[in-house]
């Protein structure tokens, strides 16, 4: 008895936490060849097509590479600091993980019931906001170590991106937790469930904030103004190389992910198929006669990466936003509305229970 | 207690934006400029100097390597100067073909401002749909001489070629068809939202300071001042083209924007009239074996895509030029950078860089 509660509660979250992390990286690398693939046929270009078929192995010779580059510390940087840093970037973002539902239903295996996901807790989407704002210790510091200009203008520009628009992305998410009733993510997708559709419908607006904010989160084009190359060389990451820049690399793209999956869980349905309650279109679950679990993560990821095209397809058309109509965008534009959006739900969701009750 | 210092920072000669091996000196409030002083001269080749060492018709690769974007313009300027001064004549058909090359030359120029220009504000893909017309018009040249950048596709007298079978076709296709591109690019930028709030009141010069400050081209004409060397004082086959010169209103980085753009597109229409009323004859006239000009000096202008170029030569009665000057559009566009700058932002720099449209290789010569 000892040892199954043992295994039920260390060995199998350890292992969970393990196969999400490789699975996860690997998806990761495989974003940055989805990203160079869409871009290039958005720029009439081929994209790597040289290592592996069609350029299939380039993420795995991507990451040789930086694992075997010279690893730079500049003489006067804060030696201390400036190592931290990109660990500091990457460890929250892989944190915030661990709450992400990936599917809805367990599944067995060697007589233990498992959970497809590594934790449920009731606060989940609290944790990822507190969690995920940890991030930008990570570039401020890696800007402040480096002792250079251009890292340390990068590094004030996304302190101050970065906390502006926490703001109005945790205000879009309230939309969602309302009519849910939970901030437990999966609670999020089952209330989904019982409404019969998805809270995009009714929450666009705050999806709208969500992403806009989401993308600043993430230092992306149009708001890639703390690695603004034209401008600030690379911005934080100027003076960064080998691996620690790769970690720089693989925390701004986990982020992504995680900012898909957010999307994802809150507004697009989570593991839910499309139309969930029509009963015509259950065929869309052809991966139930392996495992309901499998058809939910199929239909978790295929969202997760039209998103992240989504993502994709914004940075290969816009130019990029200057410092200061960032601002004005975030605190004159994103948080009037994302405000409006909640007090409007709220308003709604009040009148619906007065009227039902 | 607390006291600020502006912070220096040095742009360059190292830089993705600062189109070559410009170097500009920022002084920094946060992201405000308050001094900004450019450095030049890392391209410096002393173009100038070597030609009183070479032979008339030694120098014009020498002018194609000024300006590499905009050869054709360079090496035209040269060639026309010692024409006025040898008084060379030049067959209607060559002129006519110098006019298509060069307008073509402006097309190519202008596409890869566009395209830079747009990478320097972010918007990387109208780089490469830029490049994409570029390299036609770069395969027309390499059908007409051989070579694609720097060309030196004229000769004294004329041209160095006949245009070969099947070259008015080509360009005919590549007219009819850039339109639409133009289109394309404008689909990207014109009416974005980003788009306008970057370049709309960035860089603002006056009308009265842009001709203070010795603008010309396209960053003349988008303060609204109605100058244009084709027009003013026409140059070889001009003065047969029907084209108009658009001017801007607001003096700004966006205005210059819509101007070179449209600049495109009366470049086409120069370069459709061209075509359809090619005379035939000769394309290159009786040239002496020597060119040995009288004892004089001239100055000659032309619209290069830049903006005003001028050539400056004056002769000892040698073969040798006594001295040699190239006034360049890049250079005195790039004195106006400090006072265009002043107040703005960093990223704003970047924009007003690529708005004046500098090549190093003209502003060092």
């Amino acid at each position: 008895m000892d040892t199954r509660l043992l295994i039920e509660n260390v060995l199998i979250p350890a292992i969970k936490v393990g196969v999400v992390l490789g699975v996860m990286s690997g998806a990761i690398a495989y974003t940055t060849l989805l990203e160079r693939k869409v871009l290039g046929f958005i720029q009439l270009r081929l994209a790597p097509r040289r290592v592996g078929f069609h350029g299939i192995l380039q993420p795995i010779a991507d990451g040789i590479k930086l694992l075997l580059k010279e690893d730079i510390i500049p003489d006067r940087a804060d030696r201390a600091l400036f190592i931290l840093a990109p660990v500091i970037s990457v460890i929250p973002a892989f944190a915030a993980l661990a709450v992400i539902p990936f599917a809805g239903h367990s599944f067995e295996m060697f007589g233990h019931k498992i959970t497809p996901w590594i934790t449920d807790v009731n606060i989940g989407i609290l944790y990822i906001l507190s969690i995920s704002s940890l991030g930008v210790y990570g570039i401020m510091l890696g800007g402040w170590a480096s002792n250079s200009k251009y890292p340390l203008l990068g590094s004030l520009r996304s302190a101050a991106q970065m906390v502006s628009y926490e703001v109005p992305l945790g205000l879009a998410i309230i939309g969602p937790l309302m009519m849910a009733g939970t901030a437990s993510m999966t609670g999020i997708v089952r209330a989904q469930e019982r409404l019969g559709m998805w809270f995009v419908f009714p929450q666009i607006v705050g999806l709208f904030c969500y992403f806009v904010s989401g993308i600043a989160e993430t230092n992306r084009l149009p708001f890639d103004l703390p690695e603004a190359e034209a401008e600030l060389v690379a911005g934080y990451q100027t003076e960064y190389s080998g691996m620690k820049f790769a970690f720089f690399y693989l925390a701004e793209y986990t982020n992504m992910v995680v900012v898909s999956a957010i999307a994802t869980t809150l507004w697009l349905g989570g593991w839910l198929r499309p139309f969930p309650n029509v009963e015509a279109l259950s065929f869309l679950n052809f991966l139930d006669f392996i495992s309901p679990a499998l058809s939910g993560v199929f239909w978790f990821a295929f969202k997760v990466f039209a998103v992240l095209y989504l993502y994709i397809w914004i940075r290969g058309t816009f130019p990029r936003y200057r410092y200061d109509q960032l601002m004005n965008l975030g605190w004159k534009w994103l948080l009037p509305i994302s405000l409006a959006n909640v007090v409007v739900t709220a308003l709604v969701l009040v009148l619906k229970q007065r009227a039902g009750g | 207690m607390f006291h600020t210092e502006v912070l220096e920072v040095n742009m360059g000669p190292q830089h993705p934006a600062t189109h070559g091996v410009l170097r500009v000196i920022l002084g920094l409030d946060g992201e405000t400029i308050v001094e900004c002083k450019p450095v030049i001269g890392y391209l410096h080749r002393g173009v100038e100097k070597l030609s009183e060492n070479k032979l008339y018709v030694m120098i014009p690769p020498l002018c194609d390597r000024l300006d590499y974007v905009g050869s054709a313009s360079q090496n035209l300027g040269y060639i026309q100067a010692v024409e006025k001064l040898c008084g060379i004549e030049v067959p209607e058909r060559g002129e006519y073909i110098r006019v298509i090359l060069a307008e073509l030359n402006r097309i190519s120029s202008h596409l890869v401002w566009l395209g830079t220009h747009g990478l320097d504000i972010g918007a990387m893909t109208v780089f490469f749909y830029t490049f994409r017309e570029r390299e036609m018009i770069l395969d027309l040249f390499e059908a007409f001489c051989g070579a694609r950048l720097t060309t030196n596709m004229f000769r004294f007298g004329g041209t160095l070629e006949d245009l070969p079978p099947g070259w008015v076709e080509g360009c005919r296709r590549f007219i009819d068809l850039l339109p639409s591109r133009i289109q394309e690019y404008e689909g990207l930028l014109s009416k974005n939202r980003i788009w306008l709030e970057r370049t709309k009141g960035v860089g603002v010069i006056s009308a009265e300071a842009a001709i203070n400050w010795g603008l010309t081209g396209p960053c003349l004409r988008g303060s609204g001042v109605n100058y244009d060397v084709r027009k003013a004082m026409p140059y070889g086959a001009y003065d047969r083209f029907q084209f108009d010169v658009p001017l801007g209103t607001n003096c700004d980085t966006y205005d210059r924007y819509v101007i070179r753009v449209e600049e495109m597109r009366q470049s086409v229409r120069i370069i459709r009239q061209a075509l359809e009323t090619l005379p035939g004859g000769d394309f290159r006239g009786k040239v002496p074996k020597k060119i040995k000009p009288p004892v004089a000096e001239i100055y000659h202008v032309i619209e290069g895509p830049r903006g005003e170029q001028g050539f400056y030569i004056r002769s000892d009665g040698s073969e040798k030029p006594y001295r040699m000057r190239f006034k360049s559009p890049s250079f005195v566009n790039l004195q106006a950078l400090p006072v265009m700058s002043r107040g703005h932002l960093i990223a704003d720099v970047v924009a007003i860089i690529g708005t004046l449209d500098i090549v190093l290789g003209d502003v060092d010569r």
